[in-house]
């Protein structure tokens, strides 16, 4: 790649080298107040219909073809032209507003003038510049670090709003500033930088700084700070600016939101063109109808065949061709000019909604849904996948000590799960209480739940008490905002009673053996046991502790030792004096430290040599409190005094299992209180402050799975390696079995447990220890420190190192540590599920987590049989893939055939998921079983490879849930485009971090998680929701709606344009095909644009077919919106049949009534637009579902407005509006009876079809969407009833799960919690007789009649199923 | 149901309203917060109605439809049926026909009128007063390019407009450089034939009948839409430096010798041929028949002439001329049509309600289901 060299040149203050770089300022903004009206036009007109719309306003300035008056026609254009550019204005203008915001954000920048830092705006900042950052300050710009106030030259910045992960990340100085050690001083800075090209890529940056003295040093992206991350946890720190403004990373990776046309917009778009080609047949018709009634005159021109105004004559043919253009003019509005603008209004009114719905906002993060994209919201209601990122979307990224087992014994924390239990509780009562509640018992439920709920709090513990609900945790994580992993849930952790008590004994006796200088190892096993595994969870890390005061601040005291040991000489200084003498250890190892502390200058030094009091206090037996004269934090004895101490501490982890398993730990009063390079403090009950001198750190790695720690045990003076990794590997590491039979015992019963804690969908690890002799670490020291010094593959050898020091170990025990899911995240897979969709979770975990987080949202079923796919080569995939075809063939279709479902569900169409137009389908439609499919990333590559993508989707769509794991996020981005393009399905892919940004931006609808974490994927996304269970209300509620209100909208236009149209068709035939038109071109031009508009945008925005309650509950009804059933193609043919029906009676019912009358052109033509107003508005009125008086007055607007506009009009000038000029018109026609029998005969007669269809369709035939809304109908108790049960029994053909599995599933537990709670339990028997009595009735009812009918009762919705297939489904309800 | 329905809906924003006032008193405070509003709009749950289309739903509005109406048909019916007209042809296409030579000779360019007498019976008395009517068939006066051919400027007496007249009115504003009053084709070709009715009585004595030419055309056309250039004091001069249209044999002012303000732009005749009929067969009211007093029929039953001074030339393009005599009632002329189409509509409304009775017996489970938890 092309490097440009970047300079960064210090020194020379007069003039800025780097002046020509772009400036920090950023401008989002698309137009300027010059620019816009040029420029928003122009995108204007990339819009097809635009232009259309255009030509044919001007072709009206033609005199020959003109139809209307031109500057008339121009009116509609103009409005929809303006419409949309004012909405465009306004969009620029928040950009514009926000840019400005972050435009003027201070930050500290160096004056070159001044020479100290001094305040600026963002926008000032330059290429160059240097910037001194604080802790919690937010990066401008892409910053160079130059200096760090941390000891390290460290700097700890959160990269949350760039790639959502909230752990800290360590970026580096750059080397050549690494031994800096005094302040760093700007005006001594004279080197020069040279760096890539500004790019996008994140991971990535390459360069070298050049210095004077010619030295290079490298530069990488661990010296880079990225514009928009946090600096955390460090007091200070400065840097030089590389890429500022839109060159910056963070810049550069915000693509504005794409465009994206929803599938029913590409459906709308098939049937505009339909009316296109109906015009133009129209047209045609018309014009060759005039060519012939001008040739039947022949030479004898009629009176009133007026010549051209040249005088001359025109041919017929070329009177033809003219009317065909003049045609196109009067027919205009059948191409729906007002559909685009209509359209896009319903939009942003539907994303208004969207937004402002409750139900989707989070109160913990004061977050709501967010619509990035404004013009898919229908979308919503059609997808067919569901990818989801695991981590951070499912889960919470929170982890939380669930249980444990140490020695074998297992500690089942109920306590603790009762307190997290507490917190679902109390944040979906919190939600109960706050969510709509609909009618009058249900709020005696809630009630009489509250009630229930103080009560169980006075019961609780003091630990209870503590935890809060959402808003006490919101309040925590505003307090706790800058420290990483630790909501009240994580930190407040309820010991076990029975562990409690083991520890206490425990370190009772240890302080008791201390004191009385007996041996360690006299303690019993399993007590030593115990807290081994608390010190194993406490300093098996690298947890980082913070002060309570600075926070996100390192407790630490300064102290040089960068890596614990380093050479064998230091070790041997360290370790030959305890060995030999007791008296000289402490001189040797102070001396130690004034060795190191001559090192360095600058550094101050809090002297604080604890290595040198521990080993005093091991040989001296100090009493305690001497020993804390020394430990930084001063020592506080009192109970109480303590847990304030400790209370205060916050720990910061790389990896939320860690601090995890520290604050687990601390429950049992075991807790960190300091960690240094070489040194780990932890205290303990009784025993006080311990140093463990840490030896070394074999760090985590994903091949080992584990990570150890080497320390030396200031108790028992043993060199301890403690281990915690996977429970897979360790396993395999512990000490074989043979050499006691305790341990086998413990092995076996911990390995029973880890099957339980797996079952139960914990993380889980395994703790291990292992005490080396002296001799042992001596001879592995030697190996390791080669290793380290090794110049080639030097990651090797450290890795053959650790191999070679984790074995034969002791197994400890084992911690279940909850990924906590989101709440509601099983529910809400469970009924997305139902709702026919299917879901895909794509994560970059590991396989074992990722399985047991999908058992843990129900993704996959216990009893569910599992393909797992890991191979090493393509060929080994290709076996897999096709071993795993034939497997899903001979299980599942042979066994269908024999229930002869085959056939059956052939033509269900909710069973068959896939169209069999899909290029790869065979002949037997593809159906979903209950098996789920495991791929890791690398059998993944493999499998998406062009010759075997298309079996490895035969293999995944065969499957319920796929699962694929460790995969890339370029992988992810495969996956969906694959599916999305192969299987022709909508897509929609969830996640919340930067790696799910590939997969957001291919499917069909993104979805970000944003909350606390990141940004990035936000910024990609389409919709961003706070927490996934959101999705479950957006898809099934808000999706459904604005799919069906838009589908809706979308055929009515079409309806209401072409019967419009037709009217002025008909009568062509009765003038001559001229073009003549009997309503006034005011009519004609603003029936759309204002008479008609308003009551359809209101139904479009607000009708609801189905309530959201009904739609939650029932999530079948997506089902609809997934095959497009509220707008099929059939569906615009016969609304324009409809049309051309209605019209004609609009038309012809006038026609007789003034036949052979003396009536005018518009006295005859103004009764047929107002019956066509009215006949256009009751027809809406039978397709609208629900009226609220938004509805009511909608169209009493419409009809007032179009009588006031008439009267006015009519009255207005008797001289203009040429040629129609209908003075005193309606005046004229309210006066004659006749009109009004006209208005009462010819909507009813022109509805009386689609009236009399909708009710046969409602009873004989209805959809579910129709079932649902009868649902809605009954009273709010007995709906309960029936969709509780209905969810029992699930026999309905909706149901996505075949038939012939089993039928019967039970519910989750959680999914019907709420209810439960809200209807007492006599009623919901009742309700189940009743039930029962329906069913039977129903199946009586159904041998005897084949029709197919409905019956609420079972909700069987049978409207579907021919006779004959019908029986077969009662037939397997029967069964049931 | 509605009623419970929107009770419903009310109580749930009571509800809300209380929590959401308690959430505020307990909540962050000073901080704003996003959370949405908590109304019964914003969450989209405002009080509704929601009709179900079923059978038994949508039953008794088929029904109440068909018992509305028929009686109305009914009514309509016989009112239509009692109104009296007569109509003849007297466009001369038949060779027997009084006019066949006229109609045959005539043309625009005919400078002399041709004149011909139809007879005709009626067989009833026409009680009330009774509108002459002339009907025009084949002419289609709202040809697109026919019906935009006039100035209402010019009509409407605006000088400026007089002298030189709209474009639309092309290609005949002007002749011979002079502007055309009134310009455009539909002036162009006003309806000209004179129709004089005669009664015959048993002594073959004809008598002729009165015949109102005012009040024939809108009041609001005559007096408002219509006028002539500067008032009506001496039109000859008002008009000077205008010409005729083509066709017409005496200029505007001269419409009507026999009264002098019923000329120019305002010749009731005139006005109406300007209101362009919207279909091509079509009539226009001619005269007016006052009735006299007390039980004398307008037209008692008997023998009539019917004299025609034929100067409309229809034949070319296959028109027919047609004399009407019409009474009328409160809902217009006599036309049965919408009598019999609301009776069908109905017929058909009250059989399509008998239909879904039956679906809705045999098949409608849906309120036995629904009623048992009650």
């Amino acid at each position: 790649d092309t490097k440009k060299p970047r300079l960064n040149r210090g020194g020379a203050w007069e003039e800025n080298p780097n002046r020509h770089y772009a400036n920090n300022k950023i401008k989002t903004t698309k137009y300027t107040l010059l620019s816009f009206l040029p420029k928003n036009l122009f995108e204007q007109f990339h819009r097809f219909a635009n232009v259309y719309f255009v030509f044919i306003a001007l072709l009206n300035f033609v005199p020959v073809v003109n139809a209307f008056q031109p500057e008339l026609a121009l009116a509609p254009v103009v409005f929809i032209l303006s419409v949309t550019a004012i909405k465009d204005l306004w969009e620029d203008y928040r950009r514009h507003r926000s840019d400005k915001e972050i435009n003027h954000m201070d930050c500290l920048v160096y004056s070159r003038v001044e020479r100290r830092y001094v305040e600026k705006y963002w926008k000032e900042v330059r290429v160059g510049d240097f910037i001194r950052l604080r802790c919690n300050e937010i990066l401008p710009a892409d910053v160079l670090l130059l200096t760090s106030s941390d000891p390290d030259r460290l700097c700890h910045i959160e990269t949350a709003t760039l790639d959502g992960e909230t752990n800290l990340k360590q970026r580096q100085v750059v080397r050549s500033f690494f031994d800096l050690d005094c302040d760093f001083d700007p005006t001594k800075y004279n080197s020069i930088i040279e760096c890539e090209k500004p790019n996008n890529d994140l991971n990535r940056f390459r360069g070298y700084i050049i210095h004077r003295s010619g030295r290079r040093d490298a530069l990488y992206k661990e010296n880079l700070l990225l514009r928009g991350c946090t600096i955390r946890n460090t007091e200070e720190a400065v840097g030089i600016v590389i890429y500022a403004g839109h060159e910056t990373k963070a810049m550069l990776n915000n693509n504005g939101p794409r465009y994206k046309r929803s599938k029913l917009e590409r459906q709308m778009n098939v049937d505009v063109f339909w009316c296109v080609i109906i015009l133009l047949v129209m047209c045609l018709f018309a014009a060759v109808g005039h060519g012939l009634w001008m040739f039947q005159y022949g030479d004898k021109r009629p009176v009133f065949d007026v010549l051209s105004p040249e005088g001359t004559d025109l041919s017929p043919i070329m009177s033809a061709i003219y009317l065909f253009l003049t045609m196109i003019i009067v027919f205009q509005v059948l191409i729906p000019i007002s559909l685009f603008v209509s359209i896009e209004i319903v939009k942003i009114c539907q994303v208004f909604f969207i937004h402002q719905d409750m139900d989707l906002y989070d109160e913990e993060t004061d977050s709501h849904l967010q619509c990035r994209a404004l013009n898919i919201t229908e979308d919503l209601g059609q997808m067919q996948y569901i990818f989801s990122d695991k981590t951070g979307t499912l889960t919470e990224n929170k982890m939380v000590f669930r249980r444990c087992t140490v020695a074998g014994v297992e500690y089942s924390h109920d306590a603790n799960a009762r307190r997290l239990a507490m917190y679902q509780e109390m944040d979906s009562e919190e939600e109960e209480c706050t969510s709509h509640g609909g009618t009058l018992p249900r709020r005696d439920s809630v009630t009489s739940h509250q009630s229930a709920r103080v009560v169980l709090r006075s019961q609780s513990t003091k630990s209870h008490r503590r935890t809060g609900s959402r808003a006490e945790a919101k309040r925590a994580s505003i307090l706790s905002k800058h420290t990483a992993f630790s909501s009240p849930m994580e930190k407040d952790i309820t010991p076990d009673p029975q562990l409690l008590d083991k520890v206490n004994e425990c370190s009772s006796q240890m302080d008791f053996m201390r004191f009385h200088s007996q041996p360690m190892s006299q303690l019993p096993s399993d007590l030593s046991d115990i807290i081994d595994f608390f010190i194993a969870l406490t300093i098996c890390n690298t947890v980082v502790v913070s002060s309570p005061n600075q926070p996100r601040q390192k407790v630490r005291m300064r102290f040089e030792l960068k890596s614990p040991v380093k050479t064998i000489e230091d070790f041997i200084k360290r370790f030959t004096p305890s060995r030999l003498t007791s008296g000289s250890n402490s001189s040797s190892s102070s001396s130690l430290i004034t060795n190191r502390s001559s090192n360095r200058g600058c550094s101050s030094i809090l002297s604080s040599p604890s290595a040198e009091s521990t080993l005093t206090k091991l040989d001296e037996e100090k009493p305690p409190n001497l020993e804390h004269t020394f430990s930084p934090v001063p020592p506080c004895y009192s109970e109480k005094a303590w847990a304030v101490a400790e209370g205060e501490l916050r720990y910061e982890a790389e990896s939320p299992d860690e601090a995890a398993l520290v604050y687990a730990a601390r429950a049992y009063k075991c807790s960190l209180v300091g960690r240094l390079p070489d040194q780990v403090t932890v205290e303990l009950p009784h025993l006080g402050k311990l140093s463990f001198e840490l030896l070394h750190t074999l760090g985590f790695d994903s091949t080992r799975k584990r990570m150890s720690v080497v320390v030396r045990h200031p108790l028992t003076d043993q060199i301890t390696v403690y281990t915690k990794g996977a429970d897979s590997v360790i396993m395999d590491l512990i000490k074989p079995p043979n050499t006691g039979k305790r341990q086998k015992k413990i092995v076996y019963r911990t390995q029973n447990y880890l099957n339980l804690y797996a079952a139960d969908g914990l993380r889980t690890l395994c703790i291990a220890k292992k005490v080396l002799t002296k001799e042992e670490y001596a001879c592995w020291l030697q190996r390791h420190l080669e290793a380290e010094t090794a110049i080639q593959g030097r990651e090797e050898l450290l890795f053959e190192s650790a191999l070679r020091l984790e074995t034969n170990l002791h197994l400890l025990g084992a911690t279940g540590i909850e990924d906590r899911l989101q709440d509601g995240v099983p529910e809400t897979i469970a009924s997305l599920r139902k709702a026919g969709l299917q879901i895909w979770v794509l994560t970059g975990d590991k396989q074992e987590t990722a399985v047991n987080i999908a058992y843990a949202c129900k993704l996959l079923e216990p009893e569910e049989e599992i393909l797992t796919l890991n191979a090493d080569s393509q060929e080994a995939c290709a076996l897999l893939l096709e071993e795993s075809l034939h497997y899903i063939q001979a299980k599942f279709l042979c066994s269908s055939a024999d229930h002869a479902a085959k056939a059956f569900t052939a033509n269900f169409a909710p069973f068959e998921i896939y169209p069999s137009s899909s290029p790869s389908s065979s002949s037997v439609p593809f159906m979903v079983h209950r098996l789920g499919l495991v791929i890791d990333g690398r059998t993944l590559a493999y499998a998406l490879d062009k010759s075997l993508e298309d079996k490895f989707l035969a293999v995944a769509r065969s499957c319920r849930s796929v699962l694929c794991c460790r995969s890339t996020p370029l992988q992810k981005s495969m996956v969906v485009k694959l599916v999305r393009n192969k299987l022709k399905v909508m897509t929609l892919a969830i996640g919340d971090g930067a790696n799910d940004v590939s997969m957001i931006q291919v499917a069909d609808v993104g979805v970000g998680i944003s909350g606390q974490e990141g940004m990035q994927a936000v910024m990609a996304s389409d919709f961003a929701l706070p927490r996934f269970r959101y999705l479950q209300k957006l898809l099934l509620v808000h999706g459904h709606w604005c799919y069906s209100r838009l589908a809706n909208m979308i055929l009515y236009f079409f309806y209401k344009n072409a019967m419009f149209v037709a009217l002025i068709f008909w009568y062509q035939f009765y003038c001559g095909f001229s073009g003549s038109a009997m309503i006034d071109q005011w009519y004609l031009i603003f029936f759309n644009l204002m008479f008609s508009a308003f009551p359809q945008l209101i139904t479009g925005t607000l009708d609801k077919d189905v309530s959201a309650e009904t739609l939650q509950q029932l999530p079948q009804l997506y089902i609809s919106g997934q095959n497009s059933e509220e707008y099929k193609p059939y569906m615009f043919w016969m609304n324009m049949i409809d049309a051309f029906y209605q019209s004609l009676v609009c038309f012809f019912i006038p026609y007789f009534a003034y036949a052979d009358s003396d009536v005018d052109l518009f006295t005859w033509g103004t009764p047929i637009t107002t019956l066509a107003l009215f006949t256009i508005l009751l027809h809406l009125g039978i397709e609208t579902k629900t009226w609220t008086w938004m509805n009511w007055l909608s169209i009493s607007f419409s009809i007032a407005l179009f009588f006031t506009v008439a009267l006015c009009y009519n009255a207005s000038c008797p001289t203009c509006y040429s040629p129609s000029n209908p003075y005193w018109t309606m005046q004229r026609l309210l006066q004659d009876p006749l009109f009004y029998f006209l208005c009462v005969i010819t909507p009813v007669t022109a509805l009386l079809p689609r009236y009399f269809y909708r009710a046969c369709q409602g009873t004989l035939f209805p959809s579910p969407v129709q079932v649902g809304r009868q649902l809605d109908k009954l009273p709010a108790e007995t709906r309960r009833n029936i969709l509780s049960l209905s969810r029992v029994k699930v026999g309905s053909p909706l149901s996505t799960k075949p038939p012939f599995l089993s039928l019967a599933k039970p519910l989750p537990k959680g999914s019907n919690k709420t209810e439960k709670g809200s209807f007492p339990s006599p009623k919901a028997s009742q309700g189940s007789i009743l039930q029962t009595h329906d069913t039977r009735k129903c199946h009586k009812r159904s041998q005897i009649s084949c029709a197919p009918r409905f019956c609420v009762g079972s909700l069987q919705f049978s409207g579907f199923l021919p006779p004959s297939k019908h029986m077969h489904l009662n037939g397997l309800t029967g069964q049931i | 149901m509605i009623a419970a329905m929107m009770a419903s809906s009310y109580n749930a924003k009571e509800e809300d309203g209380h929590h959401s006032g308690s959430s505020s008193h307990g909540g962050a405070g000073a901080v704003k917060s996003k959370k949405p509003d908590n109304t019964a709009f914003k969450q989209q749950r405002l009080p509704a109605w929601q009709p179900i289309l079923t059978a038994g739903t949508v039953l008794p509005a088929f029904f109440v439809i068909g018992l509305i109406f028929i009686p109305i048909g009914i009514g309509l019916y016989v009112t239509s049926n009692n109104i009296k007209e007569f109509e003849v042809d007297y466009t001369g296409v038949d060779i027997n026909s009084p006019c066949y030579s006229c109609a045959k000779n005539f043309s625009w360019n005919s400078t002399q009128s041709c004149v011909c007498s139809v007879n005709f019976t009626l067989e009833q008395p026409f009680e009330s007063n009774v509108f002459m009517y002339y009907g025009l068939s084949n002419f289609y006066q709202n040809h697109r390019r026919y019906v935009k051919s006039r100035d209402d400027s010019q009509l409407n007496g605006d000088l400026s407009a007089l002298m030189n007249p709209s474009k639309e009115c092309e290609p005949y504003r002007t002749n011979d450089g002079l502007p055309i009053a009134p310009c455009g084709a539909i002036a162009n070709s006003l309806f000209n034939d004179t129709l004089d009715l005669y009664y015959v009585d048993s002594n073959s004595t004809k008598t002729p009948i009165p015949l109102a030419k005012k009040g024939i055309a809108w009041w609001t056309d005559k007096h408002v839409k219509f006028r002539n250039p500067s008032g009506n004091t001496n039109l000859t001069v008002t008009f000077q430096g205008t010409t005729k249209p083509v066709n017409w044999r005496k200029p505007v002012y001269e419409l009507d010798p026999s009264e002098a303000d019923n000329n120019g732009f305002i010749n009731e005749d005139f006005i109406v041929w300007m209101r362009t009929a919207a279909l091509p067969t079509f009539r226009k009211l001619y005269r007016i028949i006052q009735k006299k007093s007390g039980t004398t029929p307008t037209l008692p039953s008997g023998r009539y002439i019917l004299d025609i001074t034929y100067n409309y030339p229809v034949l070319s393009f296959d028109g027919r001329k047609r004399m009407i005599l019409s009474t009328i009632s409160w809902m217009g002329g006599k036309n049965p049509f919408l009598g019999i189409a609301y009776i069908t509509v109905g017929s058909i409304c009250f059989f399509l309600g008998v239909v879904l009775l039956i679906i809705h017996h045999k098949y409608d489970t849906r309120n036995n289901s629904a009623d048992i938890p009650n």
